[in-house]
């Protein structure tokens, strides 16, 4: 990172940091209400993170921009949903488990493969494609109606700090037990990357394809397992987003939020996605208080690409994004 | 046999630089061109003329500036659905508040506004690159969408949030009914893609071809990156606004910011990928594909006598579509343009292959 850049960086940060504070100097009886409105606002960023986690891995294994996430994420739900009026919980889990990957199996086989070699936008078109399809195939086998996914989250919100300010701070248990559930996937991937045999060999092929493919890592079943651990992460934002918003076709609006996460943290850090997701989430309802009213409302829609976009121009390849560089 | 360029001899410059150097190539255009403007109007039925080629005319007039930028320039954007609402709302407050204005005058303001938005939110494509700037065209979406929900100005206040369009009067004449429209439309859209196809193979377009296809190369040999992808987001916004403007007012006549979403934005993006990267014809075949193949896919299972519902159907309808994106970029990655060219050179060697 060059000078120029880093102050850039330092200052958008700055930037950032007094417009989060700064509602704040309205006076300190304003604190619990602004400390609330942050504690949410990273609540629904850990959610973001938490689709965003399945693009990066994706990305970072194969360079495809798997623009099917969302879709992913809406379809696991559509179909722990629908299986558990047939069953248990936990078998419906593993059983939604396997669905997510056979679905893997399938893309790597009959979209993937054949697509091999071919440029990013291709093989992102692709995933558009397969986005559609999974729409549509979801919707065709599970029905398109609302529905409620109930698997014992608690709903009561609580409040905490009763002591320290008067009348306290109101907290929602499901987010904490999603911020939590969250936290664990993020662990359980990290030991899984840097610890397995398997984990090492999905790291090489990130680096470089052809070089791990010459000291006989296969490259296809590395792309299976990447789009199944992407299914799985689905599946867990599926539960998390579907217990909130209850399981419907808007899921796919929310993940589309994903987008700027990863753009805004790098396309290729797992750090990234998350620290990006906290950024977004914390901004998104920070704007949507206290400078949604002065612009009419529902900023939150487009809130988060317009920051994505502003940082961009500071660090094109995002806070963690590796760096590249153009040679003629 | 008949298609060939056997004994055409080219003994001056203008004619070894002309748009279609075989004298087949021309009389087919010309006579594809006669037969549009007045062959169709005399056989076509009215749902014909409104259901499909009206919207088919103005969607790959949209298709091709999209391909301008990302076909041409290799700037991948996905705003697309709201520069065509900049096009469409700026031609309506035009057409509202200078009523004495021509209706042609209106069109050409509503593209230039939609030039000057698509310029400015071009201006990161000159850090960011690839995805990352495929995002950041979301941007553009989804604060236009909202803009034109909100702001009741761009709207004159209508309490619905929906607007209509005035009486489309062009020279002291009404356009109405389905045929006159089409025509109207097919005028604009000739004449455009003719200036696309010239800008395509002038110095702008080799400006831009050379950025997409490696752009620190081109900056080396001299071509000003600022430059190629400020013009490429200008005409292509220009082409998407003019067709943002025809759509709402002959296609649509009232409308809502619902009907430039960001589904719109993906719907012209495949139009394009399915008919060819870099192709001005391209963007006329993916256009008719995308536009047919929802219809066909209506009157199919009523054809084949299976009842379906129309929830099932539209099911169906984004499986096929989804599936049938995939079974292209696989068998034909550079789109039907590309299948039409090696038809075309198949069948100047035939019949005698050798």
């Amino acid at each position: 990172m060059n000078a120029t850049s880093r102050n850039l960086t330092i200052a958008f940060f700055a930037l950032l940091a007094v417009g989060a504070v700064s509602p704040m100097m309205l006076g300190v009886a304003r604190f619990p209400q602004w400390l609330e409105i942050v504690i949410g606002g990273l609540m629904t960023g850990v959610l973001y993170s938490l689709v965003a986690l399945g693009l990066v891995l994706i990305f970072k294994a194969s360079g495809v921009f798997n623009f099917a996430q969302g879709a992913m994420v809406l379809f696991a739900a559509l179909s722990l949903v629908r299986l558990m009026e047939k069953m248990p919980f936990a078998l419906a889990l593993v059983l939604v488990l396997g669905i997510m990957i056979a679905l893997a199996w399938l893309v790597e086989r009959l979209v993937l493969r054949p697509l091999v070699n071919q440029e990013g936008i291709v093989l992102f078109m692709a995933t558009l494609g397969v986005a559609y399809f999974l729409d549509g195939f979801g919707q065709l086998v599970w029905g398109s109606d609302v529905y409620t996914l109930d698997v014992g989250m608690p709903k009561e919100p609580k409040i905490i700090f009763e002591k320290t300010f008067e009348g306290g701070i109101l907290v929602s248990t499901e987010d904490l037990v999603a911020a939590l559930i969250a936290a664990l996937l993020v662990a359980a991937l990290a030991i899984f990357f840097q610890k397995t045999a398997t984990g090492r060999a999905l790291r090489a092929v990130a680096d470089d394809h052809q070089a791990a493919q010459s000291i006989g890592i296969p490259l296809n079943r590395i792309w299976v397992i990447v789009w199944s651990v992407a299914g799985l992460v689905a599946l867990v934002a599926g539960i998390v987003w579907g217990s909130k918003l209850g399981v419907q076709f808007s899921l796919q609006q929310v993940a589309l939020k994903a987008l700027p996460v990863v753009i805004l943290g790098g396309f290729t850090s797992i750090p990234g996605a998350i620290i990006g997701g906290l950024l977004i989430g914390l901004g998104e309802k920070l704007s949507e208080v206290y400078l949604g009213p002065s612009f009419g409302g529902g900023i939150e829609n487009w809130f988060a690409y317009v920051l994505a976009l502003v940082f961009l121009l500071f660090r094109p390849e995002g806070l963690f994004g590796e760096r590249h560089i153009d040679r003629v | 046999m008949i298609y060939r360029e056997t004994g055409q001899f080219k003994t001056t410059y203008a004619s070894d630089q002309q748009l279609f150097p075989i004298l087949q190539d021309r009389v087919f255009v010309i006579a594809f061109l006669v037969f549009a403007f007045v062959g169709v109007p005399l056989f076509a039925s009215e749902y014909f003329f409104r259901a499909i080629l009206t919207p088919f005319l103005i969607l790959a007039l949209a298709a091709l500036g999209l391909n301008i930028l990302v076909g041409y320039c290799g700037q991948l954007s996905l705003g697309t659905g709201g520069f065509m609402a900049v096009g469409a709302y700026a031609a309506y407050n035009l057409a509202v508040r200078l009523p004495d204005l021509n209706l042609l005058v209106v069109f050409v303001l509503a593209g230039l506004c939609s030039t000057a938005v698509g310029a400015l939110f071009g201006i990161p494509s000159l850090r960011i690159k690839g995805f990352y700037l495929a995002v950041t065209t979301l941007a553009a979406q989804f604060f236009i969408d909202w803009m034109f929900a909100r702001i009741g100005w761009f709207t004159n206040n209508s309490s619905s949030g929906s607007v209509s369009a005035p009486p489309l009067v062009v020279f002291g004449h009404l356009i109405q009914g389905p045929v006159e429209k089409y025509l109207f439309v097919l005028a604009i859209v000739s004449v455009f893609a003719l200036l696309a196809k010239n800008l395509t193979r002038g110095a702008i377009g080799r400006s831009w071809m050379a950025t997409r296809d490696m752009d620190v190369a081109a900056e080396v040999i001299g071509i000003r990156p600022l430059h190629a992808k400020l013009t490429a987001f200008a005409v292509s916004s220009f082409y998407v606004g003019l067709a943002g403007a025809l759509w709402a007012f002959i296609y649509l006549g009232s409308w809502e910011p619902l009907a430039f979403d960001v589904n719109r934005s993906f719907e012209l993006l495949f139009m394009v990928i399915i008919g060819g990267l870099g192709s001005i014809l391209g963007s006329f075949l993916g256009a008719a594909f995308i536009v047919i193949l929802p219809l066909a896919l209506n009157q199919l299972p009523t054809a084949l006598g299976i009842p379906l519902s129309t929830a099932t159907i539209s099911e169906i309808e984004l499986m096929v579509f989804g599936a049938l994106i995939v079974f292209f970029l696989i068998a034909e990655p550079r789109g039907l343009a590309r299948l039409w060219s090696i038809g075309k050179e198949k069948l100047r060697l035939w019949p005698f292959p050798h």
